[in-house]
């Protein structure tokens, strides 16, 4: 199958986020990839809060199976959550697991006056009553096969099927 | 090969009873993960839900302040329901074996226990007769290991100095009755540190102690001479039994860390120190308040550490 173009859908995303008109939004990119996104959002919008970062492997439900991955990333919440308009950022929606331990992390910060969701990519196969505002494309893939973000050195995006698990 | 006993089938670390013998990549995922948690630290709620269920037993059959405290914070703040048991006041006094004790403890569905024990290797045997679901850290056995604080200080060193490889580290002072220096050195020569020293008097050095990969030295002028990291022992006087000194006063004008003797050190080295501190006898107050030292911060440093070992352990 062909995946669209990741530097398309950014620009996509961007155009909704502007057409909403919120004053002051602040992005909250959810490593690896959703950070890569809501970087280049924030340049393409102008925004003037810093970008948050957030590993959600403290927070995530499926520790007691899987343990304590390696490599897990330091949170950075740059601005007060506390009465803010959060746009959480990710590249690949799909269960919805992820975005949960996102806001689970984000409110022990603080009490947000509001959290949106935007995604590059929507493959379908949600477990939680999860839903983004903003959504680059909604595309189908098998159960079991992974899309992956990548950033070449020029910081251009790009999307790749996995191949299957062996 | 005996298998190492602090690792499961897939290697994973099921156990930290030492740091002798694990492999690199499992001391750089300890310091990887401390250094996100400490990113806890800037939320409102200081807590993640990792352990939210799990009861964590520190038995403590040796006194500790510092130590207990860190164990207790770092398991709160993973949401762990926490019971401190000081042994040196209970059961053990009126004849229960160690094993029994615990056998008691896991039938009140304990998953982890942190042991302080004065006999070395006590949580080594605690681990090898507990449950498979239950996991063991040891925070101190006899003169043998006290691995988390090693780890502490390897977190404070790659704070302070950004990495392993390029450093010169000088260990100074009783290191015969050190649990802290042992397992330093096996963390410092693992992580690839090229030159690690000890300096201390021949009656507090431990026989062969080179074979551990250290460079031995008896004076500090000559042994302090370029390092980036000093690490200070405490005088151990409660295991102290015999003349192996003259006096404290002696010990102090041979190995106490004076700003004189800092001096010889890289002028940014870092100052370390497990605690507790005995002023005046292994160290100046003029350096333990002084802009080269990094106690304090080694303190808070811990907690980070400690909730890292905790949570890689309990989702192995």
């Amino acid at each position: 199958m062909t995946l669209p173009d990741a530097e398309t859908l950014l620009v996509t995303l961007a155009e909704q986020i502007r057409r909403d008109g919120r004053a002051s939004v602040a992005l909250v990119g959810i490593y690896t990839g959703g950070v890569w996104v809501a970087e280049r959002l924030h340049r393409m919008l102008g925004l003037s809060a810093p970008v948050g970062t957030i590993d959600v492997a403290f927070y995530r439900d499926d520790y007691k199976k899987t343990g304590m991955r390696t490599g897990v990333k330091p949170s950075d919440i740059p601005f007060k959550v506390e009465g803010a308009d959060i746009i959480v950022v990710d590249d690949v929606l799909y269960t919805g697991r992820t975005i949960r331990a996102a806001m689970n992390e984000l409110f022990d910060y603080g009490r947000p006056a509001s959290i949106r969701l935007a995604a590059l990519v929507d493959r379908g196969g949600r477990e939680l009553p999860i839903c983004p505002q903003y959504l680059g494309a909604a595309i189908d893939v098998e159960r079991g096969r992974m899309i992956e973000l990548q950033r070449d050195d020029a910081g251009r995006l790009s999307l790749s099927l996995a191949p299957p698990a062996a | 090969m005996i298998p190492n006993p602090q690792l499961n089938e897939e290697g994973k670390l099921k156990h930290l009873l030492t740091i002798e013998g694990l492999p690199p990549a499992i001391l750089m995922q300890i310091l990887d993960t401390a250094r996100s948690f400490i990113s806890v630290t800037e939320q409102e709620v200081k807590k993640v839900p990792l352990l939210r269920g799990k009861a964590i037993f520190n038995l403590f059959f040796e006194p500790s302040t510092r130590t207990r405290t860190t164990f207790e914070i770092a398991a709160k703040r993973l949401s762990a329901d926490v019971v401190n048991l000081n042994i040196a006041t209970s059961s053990q006094t009126k004849g229960e074996t160690l094993l029994d004790t615990v056998a008691n403890l896991t039938a009140m569905h304990a998953d982890m226990f942190v042991v302080r024990h004065a006999q070395s290797g006590a949580a080594h045997l605690i681990a090898r007769h507990v449950g498979p679901h239950i996991h063991v850290i040891n925070a101190g056995d006899g003169r043998h290991a006290h691995p988390t604080q090693a780890m502490l200080d390897m977190f404070t060193i790659r704070h302070y100095k950004g990495g392993f490889t390029h450093l010169r580290v000088a260990i100074v002072g009783d290191i015969l009755h050190s649990r802290v220096a042992r397992s330093e050195i096996h963390a410092l020569t693992t992580l690839g540190v090229p030159e690690v020293r000890v300096i201390g008097p021949r009656t507090l050095l431990p026989r062969h102690v080179q074979t551990l990969g250290v460079q031995v030295f008896h004076d500090m002028e000559t042994g302090l001479r370029d390092v980036d990291v000093v690490v200070m022992l405490r005088l151990q006087n409660e295991r102290m039994n015999g003349a192996l000194l003259p006096s404290a006063g002696e010990f102090f004008k041979h190995y106490g860390l004076t700003p004189d003797k800092l001096a010889r050190a890289k002028p940014d080295a870092i100052v370390m120190h497990p605690g507790p501190m005995n002023r005046g006898v292994e160290i100046d107050s003029a350096v333990a308040d002084g802009r080269q030292s990094v106690i304090l911060p080694q303190v808070t440093f811990g907690i980070a550490v400690r909730m890292a070992v905790m949570a890689i352990l309990a989702g192995n």
